[in-house]
């Protein structure tokens, strides 16, 4: 299985416009992947709702985790997306 | 000839267009049998997605946040742990109606577990569930109609969901069966500036598209009237705006007597497209957002940051800072209050300082070191204070960190009758007339069926103004009013006549009130005053002062 940890940079945390982003782009992955705070359960990273429940906020460390081929991939990019400050950047309005 | 329905106007303003009614929350009929599961769980997956593309729609039109909350609810919709229990409902026999609200009931018992922010957000998901299974059913979706030109919208009552993507530029103006003068209708309409009227029989019996005029002043709508009148009253709508945006200058009374006119923000960005000339201040900025939604408290650099933003918008003029207002009413996860019983009377504002003084005196330290690179005149004043020992070690507090200037929120009866002596020991009294009325009438503000108790307009929360006034007068120091009661122009010229010098509104609030004051002498206010202090309830206290006026 292959893993990240991650800091959630968003200054609201995994909340609204960062956690849709998140789901949105962990949903167009190729592989499943999951979403856990600390040693908590882990909760699939395509559902809303299971990452909105993590109540992750500014600071708190993630571990994202997916298995087989891609998976190293998927996590690279996804792992990417949490670092940035995604409150701080303007919606497209394309 | 038009019909003419009458409800109490709430918000003035004249306005003519065409009706658009929400639709209510769908109702679950009895259970069925289900013959065919696969048929049903394609129902329910289809009406998941009629609540996402409608909600995605709804967010493509909005902007700003409430385009992503509207976002961050279409991609609930579209969770597939939601079709995933749904499917399970079904097969265990039941209809995709029930199915759906079973499983959205489920998530919401998760979220509201969770507590603090995610219990806020469990409200949202009712939201999307009457959406699906409004589409299960085949009836219309309940919410603000969006039926693409500006219109008149019509509702049984609104509820602060309704009308978080409320978009002033579409809507014309409020009309709805229910409501008082103090229901979130009228609040809402009258932060937007939209003519609203309230506790109007027979609105909803107006069909969508039929053309209406509202007066917002006088509380009367007009159904089936012909294109010409919608025109007049269009032409009578602009000449009015035209004459409330030509009332200029500082906040005054016909005389000359001033009463500061200043601004209710929340950050920076509510000051954007506000034209400042003849605004006197900030006379509430509330530093909330900077802590919401987190789970540490913001440093001492962020917070110097954010408010340094908000100083140098406002270099010529006062602004007033509230430090904190937080508590079990309105948690915050790193302050780890236990949960109360009773939160509006439990650990909240000033309160939260008695275990976390250094939460304080970080927002003290950050307001001081934005105040000192900027040239705006800043004070600083504590929510929810009940004594003059609190109010003086606050003030105190204050000035240690170089804050000359430090006040106290009046929100707490117990602080209005002794304003007097809290005078000594802080510079200025700033009246919330909202928690002030909670308090003082025992009622709360979340219960709508109180509302008739919660208004401004109350003859007790009258006295206890005018005592703070008097005693700002007697000691030649600063008292104003930065709630609710600030925003109406029937009521500026009480205010003014009860002694009030600093008036504090959102920025659609303002020419109104400016203009109302204009329109009377310092001794007119003061006879509406007494007027308004010789009745017995809200009622007549309104009812005496539009007759004298």
């Amino acid at each position: 299985m292959s893993m990240r940890t991650v800091v959630i940079a968003s200054r609201t945390g995994l909340h609204a416009r960062p956690a849709a982003l998140f789901v949105k782009a962990a949903s167009e992955q190729g592989v499943p992947v999951r979403i856990r705070v600390g040693e908590g359960k882990a909760v699939p990273a395509a559902s809303m709702l299971a990452v909105l429940s993590l109540g992750a906020g500014h600071g708190t460390e993630v571990t994202l985790e997916a298995d087989g081929p891609g998976a190293d991939d998927a996590l690279d990019a996804l792992a990417a997306l949490l670092a940035r400050d995604l409150d701080a950047e303007e919606t497209s309005d394309a | 000839m038009p019909d003419t329905l009458r409800g109490i106007g709430v918000s003035p303003g004249l306005a003519a267009g065409p009706v658009a009614r929400m639709s209510p929350p769908p109702s679950l009929p009895e259970r069925r049998a289900v013959a065919d599961p696969e048929r049903e769980v394609a129902v329910a997956a289809g009406a998941l997605r009629a609540a996402e593309s409608r909600l995605r729609e709804r967010a493509a039109a909005a902007t700003g946040a409430a385009r992503d909350v509207l976002d961050a609810q279409a991609m609930i919709a579209a969770d597939p742990t939601l079709l995933d229990g749904v499917t399970a409902r079904v097969k265990d026999g039941a209809d995709a109606p029930h199915a759906l609200r079973e499983t959205f009931d489920e998530h919401r018992r998760t979220l509201e577990g969770l507590g603090g922010y995610l219990a806020e957000r469990a409200a949202d998901l009712d939201d999307i569930a009457h959406r699906a299974i409004a589409a299960a059913l085949g009836v219309p979706m309940p919410g603000v109609p969006s039926p693409g030109h500006p219109f008149v919208l019509v509702a049984d009552d609104l509820a602060p969901a309704d009308t978080a993507t409320l978009d002033p530029r579409s809507v014309l103006a409020l009309v709805t069966e229910r409501g008082g003068p103090t229901s979130h209708t009228a609040i809402l309409a009258r932060s937007l500036g939209l003519p609203a009227v309230v506790g109007c029989a027979g609105a909803l019996d107006v069909a969508d598209g039929e053309t209406v005029t509202v007066d917002g002043t006088t509380g009367q709508v007009c159904a089936g009237v012909t294109e010409d009148e919608a025109a007049r009253v269009r032409e009578r709508a602009e000449a009015e705006l035209a004459r409330l945006a030509g009332g200029k200058g500082p906040g005054r009374t016909a005389d000359g007597h001033p009463v500061d006119l200043m601004l209710n923000i929340g950050s920076a960005a509510d000051l954007a497209g506000v034209d400042l000339t003849d605004v006197a201040g900030v006379g509430l900025f509330r530093t909330e957002f900077l802590f919401l939604d987190r789970h540490d408290a913001p440093d001492l650099e962020e917070q110097v940051a954010a408010y340094t933003e908000a100083f140098a918008l406002f270099e010529r003029g006062t602004i007033v800072v509230r430090t904190l207002d937080a508590g079990a009413d309105k948690p915050l996860p790193f302050l780890g209050l236990p949960d109360e019983p009773n939160p509006a009377l439990g650990v909240r504002g000033l309160r939260v300082a008695r275990d976390r003084p250094e939460i304080l005196a970080t927002q003290l330290e950050a307001i001081a070191i934005a105040a000192e690179r900027t040239a705006a005149d800043v004070w600083v004043m504590a929510p929810m204070v009940s004594t003059r020992a609190e109010a003086g070690e606050f003030a105190a507090r204050a000035r240690d960190h170089g804050l000359a200037t430090a006040g106290v929120m009046i929100e707490v009866p117990a602080a209005a009758l002794r304003a007097a002596r809290f005078l000594d020991v802080v510079d200025f009294l700033s009246i919330g007339t909202n928690d002030l009325s909670q308090y003082t009438l025992a009622a709360d503000r979340q219960a709508g069926g109180l509302a008739d108790l919660l208004d401004p307009w109350q003859p007790a929360l009258l006295d206890l103004i005018g005592r703070c006034a008097a005693a700002g007068k007697a000691s030649g120091r600063s008292v104003g009013v930065c709630g609710e009661a600030a925003a109406d122009p029937l009521l500026a010229p009480v205010l003014a006549g009860l002694g009030i010098t600093k008036l504090s509104m959102s920025p659609r609030a303002l020419p109104a009130v400016r203009a109302s004051l204009a329109e009377h002498t310092l001794a007119d206010c003061e006879r509406l005053a007494a007027r308004a202090l010789e009745t017995d309830d809200a009622a007549e206290a309104r009812a005496a002062v539009l007759t004298t006026t």
